[in-house]
């Protein structure tokens, strides 16, 4: 379509034709060839992560130390280390992050449960399937932290408590994912289910769960991230209204105390419990599953 | 049976007309107006809501639970009336959603920044993983301690803590949404010419939606959990104000109908958060360009 | 089309018209997660005006590769490749690509909104509704009317397919890339797609540069095939092809260019064996 008037029709030129013998593959040489290693360790994105990480460190002490910032309000990296040793040595750190997962854990096993049966109830009956929506369209929303101070009345100042918002801050996420995961499951691959014979539970174990695993598993992701924010704050509650126990506590205490360096060490343990969950846990469960599955990238 | 060989039967050719109309029965008949009526789905859940409803209220009345553990629905709606006119609600929800959307607004444009930073080179792409990977776990309210040192107490420390729970989400989601663009349209996208700023904002960020609104979502999510345990602190640590402080002098004061009204307001607002306005803005760009089924 | 029969040319005369593109000597190479792979090595090929220039060649030769290239998303290691003269050094909305994969268009736009989206950023309408009218008239070359505001998730794989051509014809380019357009279709679908594609190359006249590994559908679309051979991708022949069509498949002498070329894309194997 170059600027060919309309008038004059363009036609190929016509040239010669040939044929080749092309070269043997062998005398090319490198055809195909491995990076080096360190090009390879490069592209490892952990090295990446790990090297960026390492210059933040760095620049968080330099800056600290040249700054001469004050420690009260800014603790230096080495400081906040230092914090760490000690608060393990003799805050009894352990035991407060022992005291954090162990309702963490309950909460979110207990509210896990809940979901899978709600779940199985409304794919068997609309009834239910009806309820499940309306409910989790209105409490989803709901932080379960609002509900603190009813479960304080309610189960009294206590791991009771704890896991009852827990549950609240799971079950919702957890069942609303799953169950649009089930239904948005495939109709030919449903059909392939029971074609080969599965029904009831085999059907939703065989099929509709790992079929939709990639929906139940970011549902499980959201309730873990929901819980774990909903039980940090609930502990800083607890620390306000009275002795608690857990990391949250640790935090409250320490800042009404101005031990800022005791502050951060805290928090630096609620990051690393954190990134151990998602970037180990849900990570590798992922990698296993879904990702080799090839329906993540 | 292996050493007979089946051969199929043969049988004759046909060729048929085809049937004309008036002998098929039934092609496709209406469902009855009550069949169509329960198919409605708002129906269907406002049936259940109300069903609820009225479960709560005779369950309360009929067994007598005292009204300082479980108050009826008519007790709370009362309260929620009373909460109005004479508590002052409304400012307590004005002051709330006040600073929400301060700090949404505040969130999604550094979010964008970030996302925009990483996307241009690889270093930047590094600097905003680690960053994100190492934030996104930490609970934005386990920072209001250190908040209150900072900034003491007051709206500044909760724009701070409603920031860092927005922030890593939406710049998260939005990076992740960015890289996964499938290859041929971003190669659409250059082969006409676009570059930089107006191949993110023509291509990259229509394109990466599904993600952005993805991540959009989990922001307010979080912020919205983040602001009311905030409030939740400051009411515990001092005279606060917002819908969580609220719920919590309610609830201290044993005025239990009071602390269910507060609840019923968060559960209003957070239903029309994301029933009303993401669902539009879903339906009006994901579900229209087929990115999403309804 | 041209109605000459086979070997017009006399051989070695060089013809008189410029060549649109040119490559020379080009190497092209990629790198995996764990490899740096050679695509292609020293091809060179030149299309003329108004060719139906075909990249033919198995799987793994690097034509898609040859053609990223010229399109200009990659860079080639040794040689040149000149559009006009122009040397290639990145993409522009002179080479538009039309790719294999349906979601190429962009789904948050409609048909019409996809050819003026091209028009507008690729420099050659100022006015929406000079856009407008271009895309109109585009729409109307590819039977699409009736389909100009529905988004591309509503239409038929074929469909998507005429749109991302329009789309492609409307800019108007020196040249027109085609990566294995038709490879995503069911075979009827695919028939009706050439047919149409070479009604309006006759109604037009535009140079296009088409990638397949069909060799039925290299004689059917194609006025001169470039063979490549396998991995490396260099070249192995270039023939005249342009007294074939949809008319003549399955004519003996068809039939026996699809052989020769079949030999000489498997001889290799069959050297080896």
């Amino acid at each position: 379509m170059s600027a060919t008037p309309a008038s004059v029709r363009a036609e190929p030129v016509e040239r010669p034709e040939f044929e080749r013998t092309p070269l043997d593959a062998r005398k090319i040489g490198q055809i195909e060839r491995p990076l080096s290693v360190v090009e390879r360790m490069w592209n490892v994105q952990v090295v990446r992560n790990f090297a960026v990480l390492l210059m933040f460190v760095v620049l968080w002490e330099a800056y600290t130390q040249i700054a001469n910032v004050k420690p009260l309000l800014f603790p230096s990296f080495s400081d906040t280390c230092i914090a760490l040793y000690k608060a393990f040595a003799d805050q009894k750190l352990m035991a407060k992050i022992w005291f954090t997962l162990q309702s963490l854990l309950i909460g979110y096993a207990v509210g896990l449960v809940a979901a899978a049966v709600l779940v199985s109830l409304a794919s068997i009956w609309r009834v239910w399937a009806d309820i499940l929506m309306t409910a989790t369209a209105m409490f989803n929303p709901l932080p379960s932290i609002a509900l603190l101070p009813l479960a304080m009345l309610w189960f009294g100042l206590g791991t009771a408590s704890l896991v009852f918002i827990l549950i609240h801050a799971v079950l919702w996420a957890v069942a609303l994912n799953t169950f649009v995961g089930f239904q948005g499951v495939s109709h030919t691959q449903r059909m392939v289910g029971q074609n080969y014979g599965l029904r009831g539970v085999m059907f939703a174990v065989k099929i509709l769960i790992p079929a939709a695993l990639a929906t139940v598993l970011s549902g499980m992701k959201i309730g873990w991230a929901f819980a774990w924010r909903t039980l940090i704050g609930a502990e800083l509650i607890f620390g306000a209204t009275s002795r608690g126990g857990g990391l949250g506590w640790h935090i409250f205490e320490n800042a009404e105390q101005l031990r800022t360096s005791q502050v951060f060490a805290g928090l630096l343990m609620i990051i690393l419990i954190g990134v151990i969950v998602e970037y180990v846990i849900f990570r590798n469960i992922e990698l296993r599953t879904v990702r080799r599955w090839g329906m993540q990238r | 049976m292996a050493d007979v060989k089946t051969d199929p039967i043969e049988r004759p050719e046909f060729e048929r007309p085809s049937v004309g109309k008036a002998n098929t029965a039934d092609v496709a008949r209406p469902l009855s107006t009550l069949e169509k009526v329960a198919n409605i789905d708002p129906v269907r859940k406002f049936t259940v809501l109300l069903t609820a409803i009225v479960a709560w209220e005779l369950y309360t009345r009929v067994a007598k639970v005292p009204p300082l553990i479980f108050p009826t629905f008519s007790d709370t709606i009362v309260a929620l009336w009373k909460g109005f006119t004479e508590y002052g609600l409304a400012s307590q929800i004005w002051a709330s959603v006040g600073i929400l959307l301060a700090g949404y607004v505040i969130g999604l444009a550094i979010g964008a920044a970030l996302s925009f930073i990483a996307v241009s080179s690889r270093f930047g792409s590094d600097i905003l993983g680690t960053l994100t990977s190492m934030l996104n776990p930490l609970p934005a309210v386990a920072l209001l301690p250190l908040a209150m040192i900072w900034f003491g107490l007051g709206a500044k420390s909760l724009i701070f803590v409603l920031l860092h729970s927005i922030v890593w989400p939406v710049a998260l989601n939005t990076h992740t949404g960015f890289m996964s663009v499938a290859e041929p349209l971003r190669m659409v996208g250059r082969n006409y010419g676009l570059r930089n700023i107006r191949y993110v904002v023509k291509l990259l960020v229509p394109a990466a939606f599904p993600s952005i609104l993805a991540g959009m979502k989990l922001g307010w999510a979080f912020a919205w959990r983040t602001l009311i345990a905030a409030e939740l602190v400051f009411g515990a640590a001092s005279e606060g104000g917002g819908l969580g402080w609220f719920i919590f002098a309610s609830r201290n004061e044993m005025d239990i109908p009071g602390a269910f009204a507060g609840l019923l307001t968060v559960i209003l607002i957070g239903f029309f958060v994301e029933n009303v306005i993401f669902r539009n803005i879903e339906q009006g760009t994901l579900v229209r360009w087929g990115m999403q089924s309804s | 089309m041209p109605q000459t029969t086979n070997g017009a040319a006399p051989a070695g005369a060089a013809p008189a018209v410029a060549p649109i593109l040119e490559v020379e000597g080009v190497t092209l190479q990629y790198k995996t997660k764990e490899h740096l792979i050679t695509a292609t090595y020293r091809v060179d090929f030149k299309v003329y005006p108004a060719d139906r220039f075909v990249l033919l060649g198995p799987s793994g030769c690097g034509k898609s590769t040859l053609l990223k290239g010229v399109a200009g998303f990659m860079r080639p290691v040794e040689g040149e490749m000149r559009l006009k003269g122009r040397r290639i050094e990145e993409p522009g909305p002179d080479r538009v690509m039309v790719f294999q994969e349906f979601d190429q268009l962009l789904p948050w736009k409609t048909v019409r909104q996809n050819i003026t989206f091209a028009l507008r950023n690729g420099g050659r309408c100022s006015r929406e509704s000079d856009a407008d009218e271009i895309a109109m008239n585009y729409i109307r070359k590819v039977k699409l009317n009736g389909f100009e505001n529905t988004y591309p998730h509503m239409l038929s794989g074929g469909m998507k397919q005429r749109v991302a051509i329009a789309r492609g014809m409307a800019m108007e380019p020196d040249i027109l890339l085609m990566d294995e357009p038709f490879a995503s279709l069911d075979a009827l679908t695919r028939r009706q797609m050439q047919e149409e594609l070479l009604q309006l190359w006759d109604d037009t006249r535009f140079t296009v540069l088409f990638v397949t590994h069909s060799i039925e559908e290299a004689l059917l679309v194609g006025n001169r095939i470039l063979v490549l051979s396998p991995h490396p991708g260099q070249v192995k022949a270039e023939l005249n092809t342009h007294m074939h069509s949809h008319a003549n498949a399955g004519s003996p002498e068809f039939i026996a260019l699809q052989t020769r070329i079949h030999n000489m894309l498997f001889a290799d194997r069959v050297l080896e064996e």
